[in-house]
């Protein structure tokens, strides 16, 4: 097994470990479109949302700290496509109800038929979304 | 104190997972989602590997009345699919492949303090604060 797959396999076994422990202790779904979009538009009661947020930026400096990896510089897409991508990510995971972890780890994870119908379309539209820019336009 | 270890600790652990698979690497994300090209398959392992934990753990864990440290459990309740649903996903699916990070990655890029990231997030905020403003 490579180990970009392996770390991808561990990362994975990882993220699934948070989601339960969220479930388990605060009954939560990790769903990070939904906790970022209700602590930024205001709901109460939102200091557990804060803090997994800010857990969210602490995480990558220690692992790259700690494993002596580079943090993967940021794609140079010009700011356009990256204010265009951001907007669109944002309105479509609030619009659908979730994103990779809401739908993706949690959603699925209880066997939920819109998640796994949601799953499915984002895949769908990322891989055409590519394949578009990648093979037509370029 | 659970209350505020918990979440602070689960986001720690979240972002590491982010960081340790590779999705908060644009290019490792649009090589998974570029079938047609050098496809990178590794990203796959991700959701698989998180699958493998929480089918079986959140099965045992919903068959509890309460969480450990809330009154109830705070879970989707509708069923049906829908357009909105569908509609949302694949806009969220298109931004995705058009930049490479979704929700989880872009919020935890901004701990390298770079610009792409911080433009990224302000403008999914703007985008959830749009969708709330059209949805009334």
């Amino acid at each position: 097994m490579s180990s970009d797959i392996l770390m991808a396999l561990m990362g994975g076994l990882l993220i699934g470990f948070v989601a339960v422990l969220m479930l388990l202790f605060l009954g939560r779904i990790t769903g990070i479109s939904g906790i970022f979009g209700a602590a930024i538009t205001g709901a109460s009661h939102s200091e557990w949302r804060w803090l997994f947020l800010a857990g969210l930026l602490i995480g990558p400096l220690l692992w790259h700290g700690l494993s002596g990896t580079d943090a993967p510089a940021p794609s140079e897409a010009g700011w356009l496509l990256t204010v265009g991508a951001g907007f669109l990510v944002g309105f479509g995971t609030r619009l659908g109800g979730g994103c990779t972890s809401g739908h993706g780890v949690c959603g699925i994870g209880r066997l939920s038929k819109r998640s796994i119908a949601a799953t499915g379309v984002f895949m769908a539209a990322g891989i055409v979304t590519v394949f578009i820019t990648r093979h037509l336009l370029s | 104190m659970q209350r505020f270890l918990i979440p602070l600790l689960c986001g720690t652990l979240f972002g590491a997972g982010l960081a340790m698979s590779g999705m908060t690497n644009t290019r490792v994300v649009l090589g998974f989602l570029d079938i047609a090209g050098a496809w990178n398959p590794a990203l796959a392992f991700v959701m698989g590997g998180a699958l493998l934990v929480t089918i079986p753990a959140f099965r045992v864990v919903l068959g509890q009345l309460t969480p450990l440290a809330d009154e109830q459990f705070h879970l989707p309740t509708k069923q049906s699919l829908d357009a909105k649903l569908l509609g949302g996903a694949a806009i969220f699916g298109i931004g995705w492949g058009l930049y490479g990070y979704c929700p989880g990655p872009a919020i935890a890029a901004l701990s390298g303090f770079n610009l792409e990231p911080l433009i990224f997030v302000l403008a999914m905020a703007a985008g959830v604060v749009a969708e709330k403003r059209l949805g009334k």
